[in-house]
């Protein structure tokens, strides 16, 4: 019923000689009552690709389709979407009540059934002792609980989150990730969420798409990005601290990089310029210092209560690896022994950054 | 001031207090002027404190005006004024609130264009374009009509200008929750629109309903019938050329009358007005 059908979607701005174009097709299919999130830094056009999807920026180039109705020509109004916004754009002048019944009576729903769904918001929210009050009279939480009241009473058949927890403080943002989660849970309501904060978007996905420079890099369970990212650009944003990236050249059982022959513990799936990711926390630290070990040089070392980042130069290229904190640890000017499982090698080829082999 | 030193205080009050008389003194004098006899006010020096004519002066104004000068009744002129300046303050915000929201939130062809053109205006106060207006107002046959009075003032580039700014000043957003929420061009200015503007159309409103009250150029050349005199004007009429002595008791009771209503507005609407000047509410 919601299910969400984005074919080669383009952006562009502006007209032909000086066209700027900021979303170079991106296609997806989201299942009725999926929660998807679209990842990205900022400028990689997640907002815009939500706003196509509501309504609210033209439509360049391709079709979205929202419960098998193709919308491109729809008004926001008529496509069936409620949207959270990232400052909540709550109108400061009504009630919490007004603001959540606005749309309602402009659809004209009697006045009985709309006190009833507001009734039943607030209290899946907990804001049923605050309906009378102005938005300024909240808190930020509690601003951002009325903005999903809103979109909640519609009873839409999308859901559109635009950075909605960025205006909270850390606290909040974990205890409304939770909410949202919950919420979802009851629900069941197709939902996009956009962010540029990957702990949120590993945190609430069911699926996620990630972003960059207005192309779709990946789309999948936070599981298959996280292991089994499919360039080294989601290879580099997903996870925290980043994942290795050395740059170097596959022969045989040996991989050059930066001037340094790493021999490696199983073949490359192909030899040639590639690029080998290795997890911060697949490093294993040694003190095998013979021909078959990498040297690492360790120049610092961060400890962050449970575990332990150690700093160090592989080659040529900075290299991090985490470490438990009740593990032995080196010391900053120490040269120590680095491997990695085999299992724990990600392959991408040089050129077009996309992932090689399994 | 934080500091504390008690002489500085002294002289500050000092120079307050002086520069609130000087701004007081010539009002007191016109009050004074307005509650003696014609003998009382022609005396010289004239006496600096109130006579026993007050009510009777007063009366005589409303009614028939003066003996001298001008008799048309100031009653009437007072009428014609605060209807002059309510048409002009209620038409100018009217206008001026919807073309800016035109010119904000309406991607029209040559929209920046039409804001410079309207800004330009700004330029072109009344004094300065007023024989081609006088033209215009004549053939039209809008002399000595209430039409004639007020609508060539109505437009008001300040205004839009004004209401422009403070339309940018609204996040976007408000304008976009509201076409999710369906509400059409319409509904959104009536809805969200209006309400926010709230404090800035009750300060552009006193400012204008002085402005209106206090024309004196447009409706000396656009009235000639006592009938449509304004209070303004009915001062200046009132006082007979050559050598016959002014009632300036009476002129200065009409005087005293016509600072009323501006002061009245001003003080009702005083936490409005400075709210809206001050700050505002998002």
């Amino acid at each position: 019923m919601g299910a969400i059908s984005l074919r080669g979607i383009e952006k562009t701005y502006g007209r032909a000689p000086r066209a700027n174009k900021v979303i170079h097709g991106v296609s997806a299919e989201i299942a009725d009552g999926e929660f998807v999130v679209i990842v990205g830094p900022s400028g990689c056009g997640k907002s815009t690709l939500l706003r196509m999807v509501a309504g609210l920026e033209e439509i360049s180039g391709g079709e979205i389709e929202i419960g098998g109705r193709v919308v491109n020509d729809l008004e926001p109004a008529e496509r069936d979407i409620a949207m959270v916004f990232q400052n909540y754009a709550l109108y400061p002048h009504m009630s919490v009540f007004d603001n959540m019944a606005y749309g309602l009576r402009i659809r004209r729903i009697p006045s009985e059934e709309i006190r009833a769904r507001v009734d039943k918001a607030a209290a899946i929210l907990e804001l049923a002792p605050f309906l009378k009050r102005k938005p300024r009279e909240l808190s930020g939480g509690q601003r951002q609980r009325v903005a999903m009241g809103r979109a909640i009473v519609r009873e839409p058949q999308v859901f559109l989150f635009d950075e909605p927890l960025s205006n909270l403080d850390a606290k909040l943002r974990a205890q409304t990730r939770l909410e949202i989660q919950k919420l979802h849970g009851e629900l069941r309501t197709t939902s996009l969420f956009v962010t540029h904060d990957q702990v949120e978007a590993m945190t609430l996905a069911e699926r996620m798409i990630v972003m960059n420079a207005g192309r779709m890099e990946q789309m999948g369970t936070p599981d298959e990005v996280y292991h089994r990212p499919a360039t080294t650009f989601v290879a580099g944003f997903i996870g925290s601290p980043p994942m290795n990236l050395l740059r170097g050249r596959a022969e045989g059982l040996g991989f050059t990089a930066g001037g340094q022959l790493l021999p490696l513990p199983a073949v490359a799936p192909r030899e040639g310029d590639l690029v080998m990711g290795i997890r911060p926390e697949h490093v294993e630290i040694g003190n095998d210092l013979s021909a078959a070990a990498w040297p690492l040089r360790v120049q610092a070392l961060e400890m962050l209560g449970a575990e332990r980042l150690v700093y160090g130069v592989l080659g040529d290229t900075l290299f991090i690896a985490r470490l438990d904190a009740t593990m032995p640890y080196p010391k900053a000017g120490d040269i120590v022994s680095i491997h990695a499982a085999p299992a724990h090698l990600h392959w991408f080829d040089a050129a077009t950054t996309a992932r090689v082999g399994a | 001031m934080i500091e504390r030193r008690p002489f500085l205080n002294v002289v500050r009050h000092a120079a307050l207090v002086v520069a609130v008389a000087l701004i007081l003194f010539p009002v007191y004098v016109a009050f004074v002027a307005s509650t003696l006899s014609f003998d009382e006010v022609l005396h010289v020096p004239m006496q600096l404190w109130p006579g026993g004519h007050l009510l009777e002066n007063y009366a005589d104004v409303m009614a028939h005006g003066s003996a001298k000068g001008s008799s048309a009744p100031v009653g009437r002129m007072m009428i014609n004024s605060l209807i002059m300046a309510l048409v002009i303050a209620i038409g100018k915000i009217a206008i001026s609130i919807i073309s800016a929201f035109a010119i904000v939130y309406f991607r029209f062809p040559f929209r920046q264009t039409v804001f410079w053109m309207i800004f330009i205006t700004l330029m072109l106060p009344v004094e300065v374009r007023i024989l081609p207006t006088y033209q215009v107002a004549a053939d039209l046959g809008l002399i000595d009509t209430y039409a004639g009075l007020t609508m060539p003032l109505i437009a008001s580039a300040t205004a839009t200008f004004l209401f422009r700014q403070f339309f940018l000043t609204i996040p976007d957003e408000y304008a976009e929750a509201a076409r999710i929420d369906g509400a059409g061009p319409l509904r959104f200015f009536k809805d969200v629109v209006l309400p926010l503007s709230r404090t800035n159309i009750a300060a552009l409103f006193v400012i204008m309903f002085i402005y209106g009250w206090n024309q004196y150029l447009w409706p000396l050349l656009v009235t000639t019938q006592e009938s449509m005199y304004t209070t303004v004007i009915g001062i200046k009429r009132m006082i007979p050329g050559g050598d016959a002595a002014a009632e300036w008791h009476l002129v200065m009771a009409t005087a005293i009358l016509a600072m009323l209503p501006p002061a009245v507005v001003v003080l009702l609407m005083q936490k409005w007005f400075v709210k809206g000047l001050v700050d505002t509410e998002k």
